[in-house]
């Protein structure tokens, strides 16, 4: 039956073709010089002239037909074939140069050769170019272009069909239908084809016209500066332009005679009102045109109405718009609260891994390092080190994990055998010592990094995203420092409650002198304790440099936020400084929505808040309790 | 009175005066010039700075509150009375140029003037309203006490209200430095974000004076500011009142069971201090001729308090001391006179290597002179017997009595 | 006598522990009780509770003729209202002299600019003099308190308190660290104290509480177990049983 089908068809094309060169015959005066008037019923007739016409309609319209002799050809390249047969034709071509009125009805034609074209890729790029710059000859094309075999194709000539229904249907009923049917849709092209629909135009008038689709009445004052409104007015041709300072200055100036102007002296112009009075000496001389005076602007005003008026004149449409719109902002909320979620909660990470080691020292010796963020800046450059000797980037991680961890474990504990440990009970001076410490690291970081930032590059199978429906999206790093942060969190967790470290370091933090008592060097636990804060700081500065640049300014860029997490969440108490992380991370990211152009007040805003924050939780979101602490 | 009481003030101001009239009679404009008008501007700059840190020492080394968020008070001052020197200044360029109008200018056009050629920068047309004084010296004069005043009362009364202590209330210090200095960097918050104000050393109406004359009036009124801020935080910490702040940093409950107020007190001295130190700051941005918001940085308060620590805090000339020393230093071996160490392998350059060294050498200081310079005069003083005013060492055996026995 | 200070119905907790538990107590204006108990019994944080530094979650504290409320006051605002408290070790400002650490204390306005504004009379100079000398301290008047021995500090502190001359006294473990004669000289500066105020001791000492000879108060678990003569309820067999038996 196909091969029925095929043979019949093969049989059929040379009677097209016959057809295709006596319809070129017969029109050649028209098809050389054509006129958008009266070009249509030619380009039709080509058109039904079979396949073959397609070439040829698609060559006039790329200015690509031509004559050879009285032959019509199509140029391909250098050469050109016979637009009939595809036989090659020596000599010289006369290009037909049709205008781009013409040039629009040809493509309207094309379309639908286009759209039944047998080949998948040609037919995608006809619903491409559509999509690209609909009109409303399209939309019949659509409606008349058989089935696509291809369920894809269909489907997006389908969808296709009804944006363009929507925007050039002349039944309102049928565009209505249009925009319902399109209801739990997010996309962009349905958003596109929908906000033009709801343009407005600012108009005044002594009266709103009925027929008008108003969008809005603007009271005076409230929704319309007075400024503005007379503007329009102005513009409307409906109050005479009031007149502007510097157009009564130059007028003013060209008329000074004797150092005074309409009796005014010049030194007293410096006062509006003399202005005022010499322009209206000079107007009654009939020097200047008279100004719209005060008065007359309000009146002109308050006999006006002013509106925003749809450009789309149904206001079922409007409303049917506005409801669509409407409800996809809605659902695209839902789906933006779900991505920013996520990247708080990875900010949150990000805080938790800088904060825990200073929680673990802040908590244990009632110490704040200041020099932690140098800390997180070393293991940064620890593993940008580590990168420079090993190639395998993968390998080079799991190398510069454990290495950042001890060379920050053992940066803390020569600074607290060095420092901290002759500063005891004293946490002020601690802070100071730590920052000198902090300084004198940085400075030295610079020396031998230089100031410009070094790259520490993810390797591969951590680049990318993780996305989940079409905003949701979260890059695969944040997801591994989240993982990452919980590690932590299990480990803090487990070293505090099932190992003899933890149980010395929390009888420590409880009691040091009953700790003493008890055989726990104080000493050595709390430089333990130092060294695994530093070296989680490392290991975070790691984490940190994957998606920061690494510079000798690093840690002071966290610093504060890790302070803020520990304040905020409390001290002693890892669910706190959890808690904190997360407070702080959320609290962030939501100040950034609300002021999405101004990280910078988002930033102040949170600081702002954690300070009142502070006010009703002075020791944090979960202090230590009983009678101690309030002591 | 009170000089009598504290001999020392005796010393300092004389030791000020001198200082003040040495550098004038080597100045360039009154004397041989010997010292260059940068270094009158650099010297002048200094003694602001050691009034800022005079304030630092009045709330941390007497009040006990470590505050890393002073310098915000010193920029804000600086803020308030840049707003009036560019102000006034661009006004006097703008009538300039009108002047040669046919007509002469409205107060509205001067003033449509001024502002786009202030706010042209950040693409703002308007004058904000934080700027509606900013023509009135006397009316910015007034706002370069009462701005920073009022922001220190505020976070005082929020911060002591909640009784947030120790390192807690240093960090929300300055978290508060830092909230201000990031608002101050946004454009529209009418502060010329980053920008900041510039040109400050014009002061309007003198324009036909010579810097080198001017910077030699600046220095004389930073060292009148700083004698009279010294008197002050002298006649505060002298008397009962720097008695019951002291009582307040050593043992802060004691002193409430006593039925003092504490964290009035604590408002007080934060406040006046937040005061002196925008007071030395609307002195100090003149003479730098630029202020912008990377000058209230965390970090630049906590130099402040590197400064007093390393002069010695609890005592008011102990902070005059180490801020002198420390900014001259370190202007000395960031400005690149420093002769570099060739140590053979290596050649330490200063301008790289004095960050280190003021880190390491704060560190030492905290470590091994906990009174900072201010102890080379307590050796000083400790090289004659103690002064015991005929009490006898007395047969009771405490901790105190033997270090003095030996001294 | 009507009361000076009237506890009623007061309970605390901390963590789920009871520390105070449905306590009342009441002391008239001029008078010397002695506040006993074993560890844990309440003692101290019946005396935070009254001086202002922990808020009982329950029940009334009432001051005075006029029956104001403690509760709603700060800890300073109590101690202005006229309750002083001695603390178990001594705590006096050791940075200071003798003298300025007298000074502070001395009953005057406590707002700072009152203070600022306050200069030494020869009242007031008179009268730390004198304080200094009722607590032996004359000649040491201008040294630094962190010179003092344990046992003078004790007397500073003491003599601090009488210079604020509050109409209630509490005072914690006043005999700790001091020698025979010195308690000796406590009991009789006490008992005289309590003749014109109201005095609550709070003692571990059984022998310094039969000195006192005053009304004693046993506290136990929170609230209070006997009231009486040191006598009387050395008697009580509820009193033996959890406490002197022991």
């Amino acid at each position: 039956m196909r091969h029925l089908l095929l043979s019949l068809l093969l049989l059929a094309a040379p009677a097209f073709a016959q057809d295709l060169a006596s319809v070129l015959d017969a029109n050649r005066a028209q098809i050389e010089r054509p006129s958008r008037q009266t070009i249509a019923p030619v380009i039709e007739a080509l058109a039904a002239a079979g396949p073959q016409a397609g070439p040829v309609l698609e060559a006039w319209a790329d200015r690509r037909l031509g004559l050879a002799g009285d032959r019509f050809v199509i140029v391909q390249g250098d050469g050109a074939v016979d637009a009939v047969t595809g036989t090659p034709v020596p000599g010289d071509v006369q290009v037909l140069r049709p205008n781009s009125g013409v040039r629009g009805v040809i493509g309207a034609v094309l379309v639908q050769f286009q759209l039944n074209d047998p080949e998948t890729t040609r037919r995608a790029a006809a619903l491409d170019a559509i999509a690209r710059r609909p009109d409303e000859t399209h939309l019949a094309a659509l409606r008349a272009a058989a089935a696509d075999p291809d369920p894809a194709l269909a489907a997006r000539k389908a969808r296709l069909e009804r944006l363009l229904t929507i925007r050039f249907d002349p039944d309102p009923q049928a565009r209505i239908a249009a925009i319902e049917g399109f209801s739990g849709d997010t996309g962009a092209d349905l958003q596109a084809v929908l906000n033009p629909l709801l343009a407005t135009s600012r108009i005044a008038a002594p009266a709103i016209p009925e027929s008008a689709n108003i969008a809005a009445e603007l009271t005076l004052g409230d929704d319309i500066p007075e400024d503005e409104a007379y503007h329009l007015l102005v513009a409307s041709d409906l109050a005479p332009a009031r007149l502007a300072s510097d157009a009564q200055k130059q007028a003013l100036a060209a008329h000074v005679v004797d150092g005074a102007v309409g009796g005014v002296p010049v030194a007293e112009l410096s006062d509006p009102a003399r202005r005022d009075a010499a322009y209206d000496a000079l107007a009654e001389a009939g020097l200047v045109p008279p100004a719209a005076t005060a008065a007359e602007a309000e009146a002109a005003l308050a006999a006006h109405r002013f509106a925003d008026v749809y450009t789309e004149p149904n206001p079922e449409i409007t409303d049917a718009a506005r409801r669509a719109l409407r409800a996809m902002a809605l659902r695209q909320g839902t789906q933006q609260a779900a991505d920013l979620a996520l990247d708080a909660l990875s900010l949150a990470s990000i805080y938790f891994l800088a904060a825990i080691g200073l929680a673990i020292t802040f908590g244990v010796m009632g110490v704040i390092n200041m020099a932690h963020g140098e800390f997180i800046m070393m293991g940064a450059y620890t593993g940008y080190v580590v990168q420079t000797l090993i190639a395998g980037r993968t390998l080079s991680l799991v190398v510069a994990l454990p290495a950042a961890f001890i060379v920050t474990f053992l940066a803390g504990v020569v600074l607290y055998r060095l420092v901290i440990r002759h500063l005891v009970k004293r946490p002020l001076e601690t802070l100071l010592a730590t920052f000198g410490v902090s300084i004198a690291l940085q400075q030295i970081a610079k020396n031998i990094f230089g100031t410009q930032a070094r790259p520490l590059t993810a390797p591969a199978w951590l680049e990318g995203s993780v996305g989940f429906g079409e905003i949701v999206s979260i890059s695969t790093i944040r997801v591994a420092i989240f993982v990452l942060a919980l590690l932590f969190l299990g480990l803090f967790l487990w070293i505090m409650k099932r190992t003899r470290l933890g149980l010395e370091v929390r009888a420590v933090t409880q009691y040091p002198g009953m700790a003493a008592s008890m055989g726990i060097n104080p000493d050595r636990i709390a430089m333990l304790t130092f060294g695994l804060g530093s070296g989680i700081a490392g290991i975070a500065g790691v984490a940190i440099g994957l998606f920061a640049k690494v510079t000798s300014e690093l840690g002071s860029d966290y610093i504060v936020q890790s302070f803020m997490t520990v304040v905020v969440g409390g001290v002693g108490n890892i669910w706190g400084t959890l808690a904190g992380a997360a407070l702080i991370g959320f609290l962030q990211k939501g100040i950034e929505v609300m002021n999405p152009a101004n990280t910078l007040a988002a930033q102040t805003w949170m600081i702002l808040l954690i300070i009142i924050f502070i006010q009703f939780r002075p020791r944090g979101i979960m202090p230590t309790r009983g009678r101690a602490a309030e002591a | 009175m009170l000089i009598r009481k504290h001999p020392s003030v005796m010393i300092f101001l004389a030791l000020l005066a001198v200082f003040t009239i040495a550098v004038t009679l080597m100045s360039e404009a009154y004397g041989s010039g010997v010292v260059p008008t940068s270094t009158v501007k650099t010297l002048g700059k200094t003694l602001c700075l050691a009034l800022a840190a005079v304030a630092m020492d009045l709330v941390w080394g007497y009040a006990g509150i470590l505050s890393l968020g002073h310098m915000a008070f010193f920029a804000l001052g600086g803020y308030m009375i840049g707003m009036w020197l560019m102000y006034a200044r661009t006004g006097e360029i703008v009538a300039a140029t009108l002047a040669n109008a046919p007509i002469p200018p409205t107060a509205e056009e001067l003033r449509q003037g001024i502002t786009s050629q202030i706010f042209g920068v950040v693409g703002s047309a308007d004058l904000p309203l934080t700027w509606s004084f900013a023509g009135s010296l006397p009316m910015q004069l007034l706002l370069v006490l009462a701005v920073p005043g009022l922001l220190a009362f505020l976070f005082g009364w929020l911060a002591f209200r909640s009784r947030v202590n120790g390192v807690y209330l240093s960090i929300l210090t300055q978290a508060m430095t830092l909230a201000l200095s990031l608002w101050l960097f946004q454009n529209d918050n009418g502060f010329r974000g980053n920008n900041g104000l510039s040109g400050l050393q014009n002061i309007p109406g003198l324009t036909e004076v010579p810097q080198s004359v001017i910077s030699i009036w600046f220095l004389w009124a930073s060292a009148l500011l700083l004698a009279g801020g010294y008197l002050l935080a002298t006649w505060l910490t002298a008397g009962k009142f720097g008695s019951v702040i002291r009582a307040i940093r050593d043992d802060e409950t004691r002193v409430r069971f006593l039925g003092y107020p504490v964290e009035g007190y604590k408002l007080t001295v934060f406040t006046i201090s937040a005061m002196i130190c925008a007071a030395a700051g609307a002195l100090y941005y003149p003479q730098a001729g630029i202020i912008n918001p990377a000058e209230l940085a965390p970090i630049a308060s906590v130099y402040l308090a590197v400064w007093v620590a390393i002069g010695g805090r609890g005592r008011l000339y102990g902070a005059v001391i180490g801020a002198m020393v420390v900014s001259l230093l370190s202007s000395w071996f960031t400005g690149g006179r420093a002769p570099a160490l060739d140590l053979g392998f290596y050649r330490v350059e200063w301008v790289n290597w004095w960050q280190v060294l003021l880190g390491l050498g704060f560190v030492a200081v905290t470590l091994f002179a906990p009174r900072g310079l201010s102890s080379l005069m307590d050796a000083l003083a400790g090289l004659r017997p103690p002064r015991r005013l005929g009490a006898d060492l007395g047969p009771d055996v405490s901790a105190l009595r033997e270090k003095e026995a030996e001294a | 006598m009507t009361a000076l200070l009237e506890v009623s119905g007061v309970t605390k907790s901390f963590d789920g522990f009871r520390a105070i538990n449905d306590l009342s107590f009441n002391i008239g204006t001029a008078e010397l009780r002695a506040v006993i108990g074993p560890n844990g019994a309440g003692k101290t944080t019946f005396m935070d509770i009254v001086t202002g530094k922990t808020r009982p979650d329950r029940g009334q504290v009432l001051w005075g003729e006029r029956s104001q409320s403690l509760l709603k006051l700060s800890e300073a605002q109590i101690a202005r209202a006229g309750i002083g408290r001695k603390f178990q070790r001594p705590t006096v400002f050791e940075d200071q002299s003798v003298a300025d650490n007298l000074t502070m204390a001395l009953k005057a306005p406590r707002g700072p600019f009152a203070v600022l504004r306050w200069k030494p009379s020869r009242a007031s100079v008179a009268r730390v003099a004198e304080l200094a000398g009722e607590v032996g301290l004359a000649d040491r008047l201008t040294r630094k308190a962190g010179e003092l021995s344990h046992g003078q500090k004790q007397w500073l502190e003491i003599g601090m308190l009488l210079a604020q001359e509050p109409r209630l006294l509490l005072v914690d473990e006043p005999a700790a660290g001091m020698t025979l004669a010195e308690r000796e000289q406590t009991t009789t500066l006490l008992r005289r104290l309590a003749e014109t105020r109201a005095v609550v001791v709070v003692e571990h000492d059984m022998d310094f509480v039969r000195r006192l000879n005053c009304k004693v108060t046993v506290l136990h678990q929170g609230s209070v177990l006997a009231e009486g003569s040191l006598d009387h309820v050395s008697a009580n067999p509820d009193v033996i049983d959890v406490y002197l038996g022991r």
